[in-house]
Parts: C-alpha cells; sequence; structure tokens
C-alpha cells in the first residue's frame, strides 16, 4: 500500500556520530531510513525492510524504521543526503529551503537502497 | 623616519601653546625637539595643527557592537563603501563594520579611541574587533559594578581582595580601566528588577549602589590606575535622575585621587541631567550639574551629546534598554552575561520635534557650555548612543557658534525655551578649549597625558591638521567650514607617518591596544582566588582554564605597569 | 603519555569546555567527559590524505601537490563571475577572516552553514532583536526552561547538563528538582519524555500557536479558538500561566522553527512572545545552534562586513539578502558558475536541485574528510582539523568566543594556510 505522510527531516545523535564519516556504513545505516511509529511502520513491512519515499522533488530508497514518537501520519528521515533527495529545494525568499512538511509517499519496495556515493552520481 | 610639520597654527593646550606658528618634529613615531634635513615636510601653511584626537568614551568592539550590527542590516546599508587597493569595504552608520570605524576616526583626525565597556566573559570578542579596527590605538574599560566577587568583596568590606579581584579582572579581560554602569542594576536585571537609586539594596549581596562605587573608587586608587573611575550612573534616562547623579558626584569627595587626574568619570551626562517627573514635563539639568562640576575639583565628565537622527542604544545598563525599548517601540537586545553584568541594544531616532530629545540635545551642550573648565567636560556623543562619532564636527560648531546654536534651536519646538538654559547661553569655545575637550583632556582623564594628546617632545607622534587658518577665520559666523574641516582632515598623522591626506585614507598601519597590568601583594590574590576558583566550580559555564583572554588576541599590545599605592580615605 | 585537561569540543553550539584527552605519539588515545557525537570527533576517522583533482566530475581523482591544488583551485576562482564560498562552521573565526578577504578579492558571495540551519533566526532578528543571555545566566537561575523544535538529547547532549536543565546554579541549587521543563514538538522526541510537560504540535503550526499564546498573555484569550495547531485552549492558557510565574524563564529553539512552514516568521514571533513575557516576568530566548562555530562566522562576518551571512561581493562593497544571496538561492537559480566549499558539506546537506549545480560547475573543497562535497568536486584539499590539531576562536550558541587548544600535531596544512596560499594566486592570475 502507499502511505501518505508529512515528511520532516532533522538531527539525530548517530548522524552527529558518524557525521565526519561519511562514506562509512555506520553513515548510511544512522541517516538512510525513515521513521514511521510502529503502527504505520507495520503497513510497509517490517523494520529494516526497504522503503521508496517519493515527493515531488524525488524519490529515495531509504530503510524503514520505527520510532512510536512519531504521531500518525508524520516521517522523519535524519538529515544527510539521503532526506536531501526529496525535500523542497524553494527557499521561499528567506534562504532556507523546506526541510520539514513535505507531502510524501511512502511504499515497500524491492530496489535497494545507494551508496552515498550511487546517491550522488545520480547528479552528475 | 623623520617628519617635520612647518608653519602649523598650533593649538597644544597642555604645553601652552595656543595658535601659535609652531614647528613639529617626528622621528620614529615620537615628537622630539628637532629632526634633520632629511626629514619629509609637510608644510601647513598657516592651518591649524593639533595633537591627533582622543576619544575615551565610545562604544567601537565587543558583542554589543557586534548585536548591533547583526539586528540592523538596515543601518549597515547606509555608509556602504566599496573596498579600494589600500582600503576593506566600509558599511554602517550607527555601528559601522571594524574597517570604516578606523577609516572615519582617523579621517576626523583622531588617532586614540577607547571601547567603553566590556564584560571580562566577553572580553575575547572585544579584543577580536580591536585587532580588526585600523590605524588608531584603542583600549578597552572593563565591567566591575554588578560582578558577583565585586559585591561579595565590598560586602566583606575587603579592599585588599576587591583590589586583588580588579587587578586580576584586568588581566583577564587586557582591560584599561574600571567601568561602572548603573551599579546593582546589572544583577537585580537578572531577575528583570532594576535598582531606583543609591541605597538600594541588592538582594541576596547585600550590597548598596552608594557601596559599589565608593568601594570600587578607592581600590582604583590604591591600585594608581592610569584612569579613575569610569561611571554609568543609577537611572540613566529617568526623568528626574540629576538628583540621584548630584548625589553620586557627592561620592567622589570621599576618596582622593592617587594621581594628577579626578578619581570619578560620570560619563554621558546628557542621559543623566533629566529634570521633571515624566516626557512630558522633562526639563534638562544640565546647569545644576555644571555648577556642581565648577565648584569641585576631582570630578570629569563627558557630554554623551545627542544628535538628530539616528541612533544605536547600547549599553551594560540591561534593564534600561528594555524600558528604552518599551518606550520607542523598537527592536530589543538583551545579553545579560552571568555572574557579571547585564546589556541590551535598541536602536532610536532622536527627533527634533520630541521635546524630550530637544532637551538632552540641549543638555550635552549646557553641559560644556556652563562648566568653566574644558579639561571636566570631554566632548563624546556616547557613539553610537547620542548619535555616531562622525558628528563630533557638528558638536564642535555647535560649540563654537552661538548663531548655529540659535539656527538649530529655531527648529525645535517652542516648549524648547522653558526646558532648557541653552538659549540664553552665548558662551563660544575656541580652539584651545576644543584641543582641550577632544585632546588633552581625555588624555588627562585616561591618564594617557605624558603620550598622548599633546604635541612635547616624547608624546606619541599623532597630529591632525585641519584646513581652518584659525587667525583667518570667525568660527561663530563660519560654522559651516568649521564643520567641514573637523570632518574631514586635511592631514592624520598616526606614529609619525600620514595615515589621511585631504580625507582620503593612504595607509593603514595597525595601532596598539592599551592594557593595564597592576599588580598587587601575592596573598591578596591567593586569597581572592580562593572564591573565584569557588565561583568557576559553581556557577560560571566555562572553567577558569579557559576564561581569561590569550596573548594571541593583542598582536599589538602596549602594557601599562600599575599597581597598589597607599590611598587617603576621608 | 599527555594529558590535557580544559580542552574544547569542536562539535557542536554547547562548546563544552571540560573535556579530558590522552595523547600518545601524536595520537589521541581517550577522550574523557565529551558525548558521544563529540568523543567520535575528537578521536577522529580516516581522512583524506593528499590533495587531489579530476577534469571530469565522473571519473577518479588523481593525487597532485598542494602547489598544484592550490594553484587550479585559485584559476577556478579568479577564472568564475560569480563565485560561491560556502561552509565555514566547522573552522575558527581565524579562517573566517581569511576566507571573507578572499571572498572581497574574487567578488564571491560568502555563505556559510546558517543557510540550512539559523539563517532564518539572523532573518528575524533583523526585525524584533534577540532578548538572551549567556547559558551560565540560565544555569543559575532559570526555573522554567522551553524547548521549542529541538531535541538537545540527540543534537546537542550535553546542553541539558551543563546549562539548562540538570545544572545546578547559586538560585538554583537543586538542578533538575527546581526546574520545570516543557517541550515542544511535533513528535514525542527523547527530550520530550524527559520534560515535565510535552506540547505536541500539529507540524507547521508553530506560528499560530505562539500567536494565541501571545494573545493569551495580552488578556485576549476570548479570540482564540478551542483548539489550536492541536493544542486545546485549556493547555495554551496553563502554559502562559507556567510562563508568567517564572521567575527566570528560557526559551531555547531548534530548527523545528527555523525550518517549517512560515520559517523566520515563527522566529519573529517567538522572539516577540519573549519579549512581552518581560512585562511579567524575566524571559530569555537562544538559538540552539548547530556546529560548534556557525556562531562564530556571523560573528566575524558581521564586524567585518556588517552583516551576518549570505554576503554578496559581486558590487566590491559588501550586499546582502538572503532569499537572493543565499547559497541555495544562488545554487538553484544556477547562477553561480564555480563554488569554493570548505568546513562545511554542502553536497551531504543542500536539496538535490543544488547539488545538481554543484556537480555542472567546477567546485573546490577544502575539508578533512571525504564527503558527498567530495563527490562532486575538481579540486580536492585535505586540512588540518581545527579543535583538534589547530587553535583558535570559537563562538558558543550565546555568543561566548572561547579559544581552542590544539590537541596533536597537524599532518596538514591548515585552513589559513590554504586560503591565505589561494589569494596570493588569486592575486597573481588577476595581475593585481
Amino acid at each position: 500500500m502507499t502511505l501518505k505522510v508529512n515528511l520532516i527531516t532533522g538531527r539525530t545523535i548517530n548522524q552527529g556520530v558518524t557525521i565526519e564519516n561519511k562514506t562509512s556504513s555506520d553513515y548510511q545505516e544512522a541517516t538512510a531510513c525513515c521513521e514511521l511509529n510502529s503502527k504505520e511502520a507495520g503497513l510497509l513491512g517490517k523494520p529494516g525492510s526497504n522503503i521508496k519515499v517519493k515527493t515531488k522533488h524525488g524519490e529515495v530508497v531509504v530503510k524503514l524504521k520505527e520510532n512510536n514518537g512519531n504521531p500518525d501520519g508524520l516521517a522523519f528521515i535524519p538529515m544527510g543526503p539521503w532526506a536531501n533527495a526529496v525535500v523542497d529545494p524553494d527557499t521561499k525568499g528567506c534562504g532556507m529551503p523546506g526541510f520539514k512538511g513535505i507531502p510524501a509517499q511512502i511504499d515497500a519496495t524491492s530496489e535497494k537502497v545507494l551508496l552515498m556515493k550511487e546517491l550522488i552520481a545520480r547528479y552528475k | 623616519m623623520e617628519l617635520l610639520i612647518k608653519n602649523g597654527a598650533v593649538f597644544d593646550p597642555k604645553n601652552g601653546i595656543a595658535g601659535d606658528k609652531t614647528d613639529i618634529s617626528i622621528k620614529d613615531g615620537k615628537i622630539v625637539d628637532k629632526v634633520s634635513t632629511k626629514a619629509s615636510v609637510i608644510d601647513a601653511g598657516g592651518r591649524l595643527v593639533m595633537p591627533g584626537g582622543v576619544d575615551a568614551h565610545s562604544h567601537i568592539a565587543g558583542a554589543k557592537v557586534n548585536v548591533g550590527r547583526i539586528m540592523r542590516p538596515e543601518d549597515t546599508r547606509s555608509g556602504i563603501k566599496p573596498r579600494t587597493k589600500l582600503t576593506r569595504p566600509c558599511t554602517g552608520y550607527t555601528v559601522p563594520n571594524v574597517y570604516a570605524m578606523g577609516y572615519r576616526y582617523a579621517q576626523m583626525g583622531y588617532t586614540t579611541v577607547f571601547e567603553a565597556a566590556q564584560a571580562i566573559m566577553k572580553a575575547r570578542h572585544t579584543h577580536e574587533e580591536l585587532e580588526e579596527i585600523p590605524i588608531i590605538d584603542k583600549g578597552a574599560l572593563t565591567l566591575f559594578g554588578s560582578n558577583w566577587p565585586t559585591m561579595d568583596f565590598v560586602r566583606e568590606k575587603d579592599m585588599d581582595k576587591l583590589a586583588a579581584y580588579v587587578a586580576w579582572g584586568l588581566l583577564a579581560s587586557r582591560g584599561f580601566g574600571v567601568k561602572v554602569v548603573n551599579p546593582g542594576g546589572g544583577e537585580m536585571w537578572g531577575y528583570g528588577k532594576n535598582v531606583s537609586g543609591l541605597d538600594d539594596v541588592v538582594p541576596n549581596f547585600d550590597v548598596t549602589p552608594r557601596d559599589i562605587i565608593i568601594s570600587l573608587m578607592k581600590v582604583n586608587e590604591m591600585l594608581g590606575l592610569p584612569h579613575s573611575l569610569h561611571l554609568h550612573c543609577n537611572n540613566l534616562g529617568k526623568p528626574g535622575n540629576y538628583r540621584t547623579t548630584l548625589a553620586t558626584l557627592e561620592l567622589a569627595k570621599q576618596v582622593k585621587p592617587s594621581k594628577d587626574r579626578q578619581v570619578m568619570h560620570v560619563t554621558h551626562i546628557a542621559f543623566n541631567a533629566m529634570g521633571g517627573t515624566n516626557w512630558m514635563d522633562f526639563e534638562s539639568k544640565a546647569d545644576e550639574i555644571a555648577n556642581f562640576l565648577n565648584n569641585s575639583e576631582n570630578i570629569t565628565t563627558d557630554m554623551g551629546q545627542v544628535i538628530f537622527g539616528s541612533a544605536t542604544s547600547m549599553t551594560a545598563d540591561g534593564p534600561w534598554q528594555y524600558t528604552l525599548s518599551k518606550l520607542v517601540h523598537g527592536k530589543w537586545s538583551n545579553g545579560d552575561v552571568e555572574l557579571e553584568d547585564a546589556s541590551g541594544v535598541v536602536p532610536v531616532t532622536y527627533y527634533r520635534q520630541a521635546i524630550s530629545h530637544a532637551a538632552m540635545w540641549a543638555s550635552g551642550l549646557e553641559l560644556a557650555l556652563l562648566t568653566k573648565d574644558p579639561y571636566k567636560v570631554l566632548l563624546t556623543t556616547d557613539h553610537p548612543n547620542g548619535g555616531p562619532f562622525v558628528n563630533y564636527s557638528e558638536v564642535i560648531a555647535l560649540l563654537m557658534s552661538s548663531k548655529k546654536r540659535q539656527e538649530e534651536i529655531k527648529t525645535l519646538p517652542p516648549v524648547f525655551n522653558e526646558r532648557t538654559k541653552l538659549p540664553g547661553i552665548n558662551r563660544e569655545l575656541d580652539f584651545n578649549e576644543i584641543a582641550i575637550m577632544t585632546r588633552a583632556g581625555s588624555s588627562k582623564v585616561l591618564g594617557l597625558l605624558e603620550t598622548k594628546g599633546h604635541l612635547g617632545a616624547g608624546a606619541d607622534g599623532d597630529v591632525a591638521i585641519y584646513d581652518i587658518k584659525p587667525d583667518q577665520i570667525d568660527p561663530s559666523v563660519e560654522h559651516v567650514k568649521i564643520k567641514s574641516a573637523f570632518s574631514s582632515a586635511a592631514y592624520t598623522i598616526k606614529g609619525g607617518e600620514v595615515v589621511v591626506k585631504d580625507g582620503q585614507i593612504t595607509a593603514t598601519p595597525m595601532g596598539r591596544t592599551f592594557w593595564v597590568d597592576a599588580s598587587v601583594p601575592g596573598e591578596h590574590t591567593e586569597v581572592m582566588m580562593k572564591d573565584i576558583r569557588n565561583k568557576f566550580k559553581n556557577y560560571y559555564s566555562i572553567g577558569l582554564a579557559n576564561y581569561m583572554v590569550q596573548d594571541a588576541y593583542l598582536t599589538h599590545p602596549k602594557v601599562v605597569k600599575a599597581g597598589v599605592v597607599p590611598v587617603e580615605v576621608s | 603519555m599527555t594529558v590535557i585537561t580544559d580542552a574544547l569540543c569542536p562539535f557542536c553550539g554547547c562548546m563544552c569546555d571540560d573535556i579530558t584527552v590522552a595523547v600518545e605519539n601524536n595520537k589521541i588515545t581517550e577522550v574523557k567527559h565529551a558525548c558521544k557525537i563529540g568523543a567520535a570527533k575528537i578521536m577522529g576517522h580516516h581522512r583524506i590524505k593528499a590533495p587531489m583533482m579530476r577534469t571530469d566530475k565522473k571519473g577518479d581523482f588523481k593525487e597532485v601537490s598542494y602547489d598544484e591544488a592550490i594553484e587550479a583551485a585559485a584559476k577556478i576562482l579568479a577564472d568564475s563571475k560569480r563565485p560561491l564560498m560556502y561552509g565555514w562552521a566547522s573552522a575558527f573565526c581565524e579562517v573566517h577572516k581569511k576566507g571573507i578577504f578572499l571572498a572581497e578579492e574574487v567578488g564571491a558571495i560568502i555563505d556559510n552553514t546558517a543557510t540550512v540551519c539559523h539563517g532564518p533566526s539572523t532573518l528575524a532578528v533583523h526585525e524584533k532583536g534577540l532578548p538572551s543571555a549567556t547559558l551560565g545566566q540560565v544555569k543559575n537561575r532559570a526555573d522554567v526552561v522551553v524547548f521549542w523544535g529541538s531535541n538537545p538529547v540527540h543534537a546537542h547532549p550535553r546542553h541539558m547538563g551543563r546549562y539548562s536543565v540538570f545544572a545546578k546554579g547559586f538560585f538554583n541549587e537543586k538542578g533538575r528538582k527546581g526546574r520545570k521543563v516543557i517541550v515542544v514538538d511535533v513528535r514525542k522526541t527523547e527530550t520530550a519524555g524527559m520534560a515535565d510537560e510535552y506540547i505536541q504540535v500539529e507540524q507547521g503550526s508553530d506560528y499560530l500557536i505562539i500567536s494565541a499564546l501571545r494573545a493569551i498573555l495580552a488578556g485576549q484569550a476570548a479570540v482564540v479558538p478551542d483548539s489550536v495547531g492541536g493544542v486545546t485552549k485549556e493547555q495554551l492558557v496553563k502554559l502562559v500561566d507556567t510562563l508568567k510565574a517564572a521567575k527566570f524563564g528560557a526559551i531555547f529553539f531548534g530548527m523545528g522553527l527555523t525550518q517549517s512552514m512560515s520559517r523566520y516568521k515563527n522566529i519573529d514571533n517567538a522572539i516577540s512572545l519573549t519579549t512581552e513575557l518581560n512585562s511579567f516576568t524575566k524571559f530569555v530566548i537562544t538559538p540552539m545552534r548547530g556546529h560548534y562555530n556557525v556562531t562564530g562566522f556571523g560573528q566575524v562576518c558581521a564586524w567585518e562586513t556588517g552583516y551576518a551571512t549570505a554576503v554578496d561581493f559581486a558590487r566590491g562593497a559588501p550586499y546582502y539578502n538572503p532569499g537572493e544571496t543565499a547559497a541555495n538561492d544562488v545554487l538553484t537559480r544556477k547562477e553561480t558558475d564555480a563554488a569554493m566549499i570548505i568546513a562545511g558539506d554542502a553536497g551531504a546537506h543542500f536539496p538535490a536541485d543544488s547539488v545538481r549545480h554543484l556537480a555542472r560547475i567546477p567546485v573546490v573543497q577544502i575539508d578533512p574528510y571525504w564527503n558527498p562535497t567530495t563527490e562532486v568536486a575538481n579540486v580536492v584539499i585535505p586540512v588540518a582539523i581545527c579543535g583538534v590539531e589547530v587553535e583558535g576562536t570559537a563562538y558558543r550558541m550565546d555568543g561566548v568566543s572561547l579559544r581552542y587548544r590544539k590537541l596533536v600535531e597537524p599532518e596538514h596544512p591548515t585552513d589559513i594556510e590554504i586560503l591565505e596560499k589561494i589569494t596570493e594566486r588569486v592575486r597573481k592570475i588577476r595581475g593585481d
């Protein structure tokens, strides 16, 4: 099924721990994921399974993660290149892109999570 | 390097020279009696020559100034000048960037400027900016009036500990002197409150502003610091505050100076000479302050002259800044510093139409014109509180021309005549008196008269030449020429180097930063440091090991030594 | 083994200055007192060994000498009509000064990471000012602390312990027990889990809620609807009562406000709320700044240019207008034709559109680490790590500046050395 959500991005402690080590698998593990509460995550698959997040601005495959702090309809991807594949680039006249509050659709997928290099290679 | 300035009409009050044609010789950055024939020569051609200007109270660097810049892009947008091969870009009017700060002072013939307030904990920031201000010599006064250790030692009546703390605080902040702002009020503002006079007790510390002022005056003289206590009075900005100011001035009688200077410098009088009970019946009481000054020997002041137009109010007087922001419905920044003091920044505009502003404008002028001895009233605008320093030439013209004052008064509300004595004052200051208020006097107040503010042998080779021939001008009538000449020096010479010619920057050497290293008996420091270590362990949010300003922030230091000397207390 | 005490942590805006580091044979072997993130940063990871270059961004890098890389970097900047110099937050103020000078020299736009962090907060400060205080003032006095759209447990792990929640102070000897902690957020974070009160708001409705709080504070509760942004009126009234009852209140806000709908207007409103609370009691507000020296760049840029960030030197004099001159503005408009990315990672932290443009233009990267910016770079110049291998100045989130110690000797040149050499080369190329 397709889950319609409001997407936000932001810091997490493991994103911080690995931020100077962005070629590592630890960084990918910390940031190439999307948090939903267990009820909504359950609609898409098991934690750790691959999901595709699509917005008007792009799409990205990340791992599904549970966080029961999230209310229904709110998805969170840690800040980083995976999150930024789908955020809103419009700075609304004040320099700040739209990193929070992006309408998104999420589906289970069998596609793989791209490595950081592969992800950035898409832009070249 | 040698330089000879010939045919100048020299005004050098300290050395009794008032307009005489005198040659000035400079060698290796210092004034000397004679130079060789190899010296380069500037022919002043009868034009006005004075020592380089010295400003004892201006907000040129540090946290507050930068808060002002960040909150006022509209100010930055005025006064923009692109870079040149020699100069960095300039921006701002009331809160110029560091480069404009140095260039504009030099362009006015000023060569030495003191930042009027830095909290010890934020002194590193002050020095970061001072290090970037080109040309001028500078220094910064350090805030002590609401610091917890100050109040503790005042309560304990332990002047040895307090002296040790002041000496250590000056070292920690690389400060030049003791600044006290609304003593006790900074601490009270921690809970959004204020003191209302000299005898309010500061909760938890059990001291009064009176105790703080007297104690700091005493230790200032015990330490024989070059400068005296530098005081921003309680109740600043409140109608009727002249009574608090007069009561504060009385306190100076209790301590004898350790040197040939005042024991108390009360700053920006225009904000502390207010009569009336509210903003409607507000009147200037500067005449009463001047009267007091005329009958006392050990107090100096500065004008804090208001300039109509845009200003940025910035001070450690946190509660006043909040009040001001409510008065003007303006933007408000607040900057409490843990254990030390408060601060705030509020953009303001002074309007001719507002009688309170007009009366404040009159106050500074009245003070300068009614005080007989110009050594007792320095020329300042409390930059940028009364207005930016670039308006000093306007103030000079006002002081030198009764005609100009009357022209200005015509533009003010009719009720002005009832609220100030200014319309009836005919005194016109001469070049010698202006040289005192902007050079010799400020140097004496700072305790730097040996090397600053005069042109005798041994003084710093800092000279200003203005495009006026004193014997061919009537400043009273030709005040427009006076203003124009003082706003843009024909030459400014800093340490023997021509840094300004015809108002344009010609060289950008780095000036020095003055700070005071005061010695106290080691045992006093040891006892004092026990208290300080306890404060760092429990209350400061940083470690003692990271508190003091490191040498790296003073690449051109000028250390002035001082130390414990006996003081007579009457 | 050498033990260095009172060292500063070069990760977040807390700038903890109580770190102890053990050094053996010029290698850091142990870090004490730091949080997990700080320890990771200080311990370090594998580095870019040598300068690298390539002309085809899809091709592999070739290792080159520092001189070659510097010459190539200088040429890129000197040949550019609209260069962007971005990053700066993980470097010292001394580096910023050199960077601003180079930006003047080449007529660049210089912007820092605040543009994707607290840039909108600066815009709000233009409108309203910032009633704030040093963190020690909060530690000593605060009895009500609000975290709004900020999550210190994750982003500033020692903030609560050192300054805001658990810290004991002069007027608050009880620490945590002496404080009421309120968290306002869109999801129940770990920080929210530690609060006395958690107020969950609908994402993007902060402006509405702050407006409602201001109305209630002004005695106009009657105009507030029963529910605002997912919060009941009852809860809002109770919150206002709590804020008013504080002896000293502190609000710490994060990207929940700066990045959500309304952007800087959220902060503008929150500052107004803080100012208005001062009619009742003492209240201060402080942005939770991310990188340790992102605040420092704003400070240096302000005293050098008059503006805190996003400064355009194309006209020779500083020009400033975020929305027009911020990094993502010029990238998404495809306006900039070359970029230098230093001490910040645009490749990782900019939206795909911006990175796509970076992938099309010549890019110089100056950084210790291989990261997404490296993937789109043409010239990569590795440098020593500020705060670990270099000493210098940074500004804490509350504007207190501190001097970092050098913990170990660097094997790479510093940012300052590289920028000075690039500037020198640029001047030669341009015939100055």
